[in-house]
C-alpha cells in the first residue's frame, strides 16, 4: 500500500487516499481480474469433463432423452429447461441490478440518484435477492431430480451435472453472502462514492459467475 | 489505514522493528523479508525430510532383493518423495526467493496484499504437516505423486493414504493459488517509478510468467482433485470405469497441470541464474529482452505439452505428432537461454564464488536433462522410456541439476543480503563439488538401468539383469549428497552468526536490492527509487560496463537526478515510524484462516473413519472458524 514516489511527508498526505500505483488501477482490482482468469480454468476444466461424458452414461435418467430401466420403469429427459430458462433470467437481470448499484454507490447525492430507484441499498438488495431467487429455483431443481431418480451418484451424468452446477452455485452463493455483507454496511453507515471501488470489485465476481453460467445453460442445457 | 493514523498508534509501531524476534512476532508477521525467511526455513526442512526419503529408497535399491523397508513403505516413500520436492520443497523454495527479492527488486517497500501472503505462508505450512505426518502411522499416500485414477480412487486405494494425498494437494493449491494473485499484483502494480516492464530484473520476469502459469494450470488440477475427492468421499463415478469413466480423464487434467508444473519449478531457478551469471562475469545479461521472450514462450508452449506424459496410452498418430513436435518447439526457447547464459560468460571477467558455481553447473546439467527430454518427446522412442529409470534419470537432472542447482545458488548469492554476513567459500566449495559428484555418480547411471529396463517404482529386483552395479552407484552418489547437504547446513547455520560482515552491495551486482542496507530494514527503501536504466546500480558504480548497450544506460543528467539520495545506509538504524512509513500491522487472522481450512479438510479424514456426526461438526467448525477469522481480518485495517 505504500509505495510512496514523493518524499515530502506532505506528499505522503496527499496519496493518503488515492495510494501511488504502476498503472493507477486499484490492487484489488487487479488480484480480482487475475482471480477471474484462473476461474476460467476451473470452469473450462468442468465444463469440458461434463462434454467429455455426455452421452457415455451407462444408466439413465438421462438429460434429453427418455429411459427404461431394464425392470421396466420409464424415465423422462430429466431437465426441465422452462423453469431453468426463468432462472436464468432471474440471473442475467441481477447483473443489471449490480450495474444500478454500482452507480448509484457511485454517484450517491447526485440529481437523479434520488429516492427509491436511485438507492444503492435498493439495487443491492434487489441483486441479493436475484441470486437467492437463482439458488432456490437450484434447490428445487436438485430436489426434483433427486424424486425423479437422479442423484450424484446414478450415473455419469448425474456426477458432472451436480458436480458442474453446483459448483456454480457455490460461487452464486458466495456472491449472496458478500452482497449482504455489502449491504449491511450500507446499512449501518452508508456507502460513499469512495466505496465504489468495492463494489466495482464485487460486481466484476458477479459479472462473471453470471457469465459463467451463460456457457452452462447453452452447453448443458439448451444443446442436445 | 490514514498515514496519521498508523504513527499515531505508538505500540503497534514500536513492534515494528526490523530488530524484533520472539515467536509471536514470527507468528503474526506480514513483512515480506521475514516471510520469504520463513518460507526458506520451512522448505529447507521439508528437503531434509524429501531427502532422507530418497535415501530409504536408494538404500532398499542399493543391491538386489533387498528388504530394508517394507514394500508397502516403499511405496509411501516414493510417492512421499515425489510429493515433498514437488509441493513442499522446489515451489516453496522459489516461493522464498518471490517473496524476498520482488519488492526489492522492482523498489516496492512490501507485496500488494502483505496479509494474504502470510496466508499463503501458513496454508503451505500447516497443509505441509497434513501431508507428511500421516507417514509416521504408516498412512501416508502411497499410489505415486501424481496419483493416477482409477488407482487413487476409492475401489483400488480405499485407505486413509490418498485421502491425505488427495486432500493435501487441495490445500496447497490453495497456497500457490494465493501466493501468485499476490505476486502478479505487485509485479503490475507496485513497480518504483521507471520501473518498466522491461527494466525489470530477470529474476522477477521469470516469477512473473512462473505466477501466470500458477493461475492458470492449478485450477486445472483443483478440478481433477474435487473429482476425486467427491468419488473418494461421496460415491461419485469420474473415474468409476464400470460407470463409463474414462481412466484417461485423470491423466490428461493431471498432466495439463503437471507439465506447466515443471516449468514453475524451474524458471524461478533460471531466473536466479540470470542475476547470478551477469553479476559474477562483470557484464550485462546478453540479450536481456530475448530471454524473457523466451520465459513468456516456455510458458506458452508449457501448456500445449501435456500428453507427451500419455505417449504409451495410445491416442493415435495425429495426437501424437502434435504434441511431440510441440514438445520439440519447447526445446527451442530453453536452448536460446542456454546460449545466452553462455553468451554472458563469452568475453566477461569472470568470477567464481560458489553461487556461480552453481550457476554454471546449473547450465551443463540441465542441459543434460534438457537433451534426454527432447529424446523422449519423440514417440517411438518414448515408448522404449516411459517408466524406466531412463526417465527418472531424465528428470532429475532437470529438477535438481536445473530447479535445485539454482536454488542453491540463488542461496549462496542472496544469503549476504539476507542474514548481512557471507557463507563460508571454501565450505561452499566443498558443497558444490560434493553436490556435483554425487548428483552424477545418482543420477546418471540410471540412463543406463533404464536403457536397460529396469522400470520405475519398484520395490527390488533380481541380480543378473545388468542393473546391479548401476544401483550401487547410484546409491553410493544419493549418500554423497547426503554428506553435501550436512557440509551445506553447518555453513549455512554457522554463517548466520560468525559469517564475514557483508555491505549493501558485496557482490557488485546491478540492481536494486543490493543499495539498500543488509539485512534490509522492514520498509527496504527509505525513499523510493527512481528507475532510469536496466542496471541502476552499475551505471552509479561501474558505467563503463553497460556504456552503448541499448536501454541499460543512463545518462549522467538521469542518474544525478533519480540517485539523489542513492545509497540508503544513513537510514539504517532510523525506524519506518521516524520516517514517517505507514507499515502494516502485524496479525495473527490469516494464519487463523489458514487453521479454519485444515480443520474443515480433516473433517473428511473424519468421514471416511466412519464418525459421520463428528466429521460434521469438524467441518463446520472449521468453516465457522475459517470464515469468523477471514470476516475478522478483512474489517480490520492494514496499516
Amino acid at each position: 500500500m505504500a509505495t510512496i514516489a514523493a518524499t515530502a511527508s506532505g506528499a505522503h498526505e496527499a496519496h493518503e487516499h488515492a495510494h501511488y500505483t504502476t498503472t493507477g488501477l486499484n490492487h484489488r482490482k487487479i488480484a480480482m481480474w487475475a482471480f477471474i482468469g484462473s476461474e476460467c480454468m476451473l470452469f473450462g476444466s468442468l465444463i469440458s469433463t461434463y462434454l467429455v461424458y455426455k452421452g457415455r452414461s451407462v444408466v439413465g435418467p438421462f438429460p434429453h432423452e427418455a429411459w427404461t430401466s431394464p425392470a421396466g420403469q420409464v424415465f423422462k429427459p430429466i431437465l426441465n429447461i422452462p423453469v431453468t430458462s426463468m432462472s436464468t433470467f432471474v440471473l442475467l437481470m441481477s447483473s443489471l441490478f449490480m450495474v444500478l448499484a454500482l452507480a448509484a454507490v457511485e454517484n450517491r447525492g447526485k440529481p437523479g440518484y434520488e429516492g427509491l430507484l436511485g438507492s444503492s441499498k435498493f439495487w443491492l438488495a434487489a441483486t441479493a435477492a436475484a441470486g437467492a431467487t437463482f439458488l432456490g429455483f437450484q434447490a428445487y431443481e436438485f430436489t426434483s431430480f433427486v424424486h425423479e431418480g437422479l442423484t450424484i451418484r446414478t450415473n455419469l451424468f448425474g456426477t458432472s451435472f451436480y458436480t458442474l452446477t453446483g459448483f456454480h452455485g457455490t460461487h452464486v452463493a458466495v456472491g449472496v453472502l458478500w452482497l449482504m455483507t455489502m449491504l449491511f454496511i450500507d446499512l449501518k453507515r452508508g456507502l460513499t462514492p469512495k466505496d465504489a471501488i468495492n463494489i466495482d470489485i464485487m460486481a466484476l465476481y458477479w459479472h462473471f459467475v453470471d457469465v459463467v453460467w451463460i456457457a452452462i445453460f447453452t452447453l448443458v442445457y439448451l444443446i442436445k | 489505514m490514514a498515514t496519521s493514523a498508523a504513527i499515531s498508534t505508538n505500540a503497534h509501531a514500536a513492534s515494528h522493528s526490523s530488530e524484533q524476534s520472539g515467536l509471536w512476532s514470527w507468528l503474526t508477521t506480514v513483512d515480506h523479508k521475514r516471510i520469504g525467511v520463513l518460507y526458506l526455513y520451512t522448505a529447507l526442512f521439508y528437503l531434509l525430510v524429501g531427502g532422507l526419503e530418497a535415501l530409504l529408497i536408494r538404500t532398499q535399491l542399493a543391491k538386489p532383493n533387498l528388504s530394508v523397508v517394507s514394500a508397502e513403505m516403499y511405496n509411501q516413500l516414493f510417492t512421499m518423495h515425489g510429493t515433498t520436492m514437488v509441493f513442499l520443497v522446489v515451489m516453496p523454495l522459489s516461493a522464498a526467493f518471490f517473496n524476498y527479492l520482488i519488492p526489492l527488486q522492482i523498489g516496492a517497500r512490501d507485496v500488494a496484499f502483505p496479509r494474504l501472503n502470510a496466508f499463503s505462508y501458513w496454508v503451505y505450512a500447516l497443509g505441509g504437516l497434513f501431508i507428511t505426518l500421516p507417514i509416521f502411522f504408516g498412512l501416508a499416500p502411497n499410489g505415486g505423486w501424481f496419483g493416477y485414477a482409477p488407482l487413487s480412487g476409492p475401489t483400488y486405494g480405499s485407505g486413509f493414504n490418498m485421502d491425505f494425498w488427495v486432500l493435501g494437494l487441495q490445500i496447497l493449491g490453495i497456497s500457490s493459488l494465493a501466493a501468485a494473485f499476490n505476486f502478479i499484483t505487485t509485479i503490475i502494480n507496485m513497480r518504483a517509478p521507471g520501473m518498466t516492464l522491461m527494466r525489470m530484473p530477470m529474476f522477477t520476469w521469470m516469477s512473473f510468467v512462473v505466477q501466470f502459469l500458477i493461475i492458470l494450470a492449478f485450477p486445472v488440477v483443483t478440478a481433477a482433485l474435487f473429482f476425486l475427492q467427491f468419488d473418494r468421499f461421496f460415491g461419485t463415478n469420474f473415474y468409476v470405469t464400470q460407470a463409463g469413466g474414462d481412466p484417461l480423464l485423470w491423466q490428461h487434467l493431471f498432466w495439463v497441470f503437471g507439465h506447466p508444473e515443471v516449468y514453475i519449478l524451474v524458471l524461478p531457478a533460471f531466473g536466479l541464474v540470470s542475476e547470478i551469471l551477469p553479476t559474477h562475469s562483470r557484464k550485462p545479461l546478453f540479450g536481456y529482452n530475448v530471454m524473457a521472450y523466451s520465459g513468456a514462450m516456455i510458458g506458452f508452449l508449457g501448456f500445449g505439452v501435456w500428453a507427451h506424459h500419455m505417449f504409451a496410452v495410445g491416442m493415435g498418430p495425429v495426437a501424437d505428432s502434435i504434441f511431440s513436435l510441440a514438445t520439440m518447439l519447447i526445446g527451442i526457447p530453453t536452448g536460446v537461454k542456454i546460449f545466452n547464459w553462455i553468451a554472458t560468460l563469452y568475453g566477461g571477467s569472470l568470477r567464481f564464488p560458489t553461487s556461480m558455481k552453481f550457476a554454471i553447473g546449473l547450465i551443463a546439467m540441465f542441459t543434460i536433462g534438457g537433451i534426454s527430454g527432447v529424446m523422449h518427446s519423440s514417440p517411438p522412442s518414448d515408448l522404449q522410456q516411459t517408466d524406466t529409470y531412463f526417465i527418472v534419470a531424465h528428470f532429475h537432472y532437470v529438477l535438481y541439476g536445473g530447479a535445485i542447482m539454482g536454488i542453491f545458488g540463488g542461496i549462496y548469492h542472496y544469503f549476504p543480503k539476507i542474514t548481512g554476513r557471507f557463507m563460508n567459500e571454501s565450505l561452499g566449495t566443498w558443497h558444490f563439488w560434493l553436490n556435483f559428484i554425487g548428483l552424477n555418480l545418482t543420477f546418471f547411471p540410471m540412463h543406463f538401468s533404464g536403457m536397460l529396463g529396469m522400470p520405475r517404482r519398484i520395490y527390488t529386483y533380481d541380480a543378473g539383469q545388468g542393473w546391479d552395479l548401476f544401483n550401487m552407484i547410484s546409491t553410493v552418489g544419493t549418500y554423497m549428497l547426503l554428506v553435501a547437504g550436512f557440509v551445506f547446513a553447518y555453513n549455512f547455520f554457522t554463517s548466520r552468526k560468525r559469517g564475514a560482515v557483508a555491505g549493501n552491495d558485496p557482490w557488485g551486482a546491478p540492481t536494486l536490492e543490493w543499495s539498500i542496507p543488509s539485512p534490509p530494514p522492514e520498509y527496504n527503501f527509505a525513499q523510493i527509487p527512481e528507475v532510469t536504466s536496466r542496471y541502476p546500480m552499475w551505471d552509479l558504480k561501474a558505467p563503463d560496463r553497460t556504456a552503448g548497450i541499448a536501454h541499460t544506460h543512463a545518462d549522467a543528467a538521469d542518474i544525478a537526478e533519480a540517485h539523489a539520495v542513492p545509497v540508503h545506509e544513513e537510514t539504517k538504524r532510523k525506524t519506518a515510524k521516524e520516517l514517517g512509513i505507514p507499515m502494516p500491522f502485524p496479525t495473527i487472522k490469516p494464519m487463523m484462516v489458514a487453521l479454519g481450512i485444515i480443520i474443515l479438510f480433516s473433517g473428511l479424514i473424519v468421514m471416511h473413519a466412519g464418525k459421520f456426526p463428528l466429521a460434521m461438526a469438524t467441518m463446520l467448525g472449521g468453516a465457522a472458524f475459517m470464515v469468523g477469522s477471514l470476516y475478522a481480518w478483512l474489517t480490520s485495517p492494514l496499516e
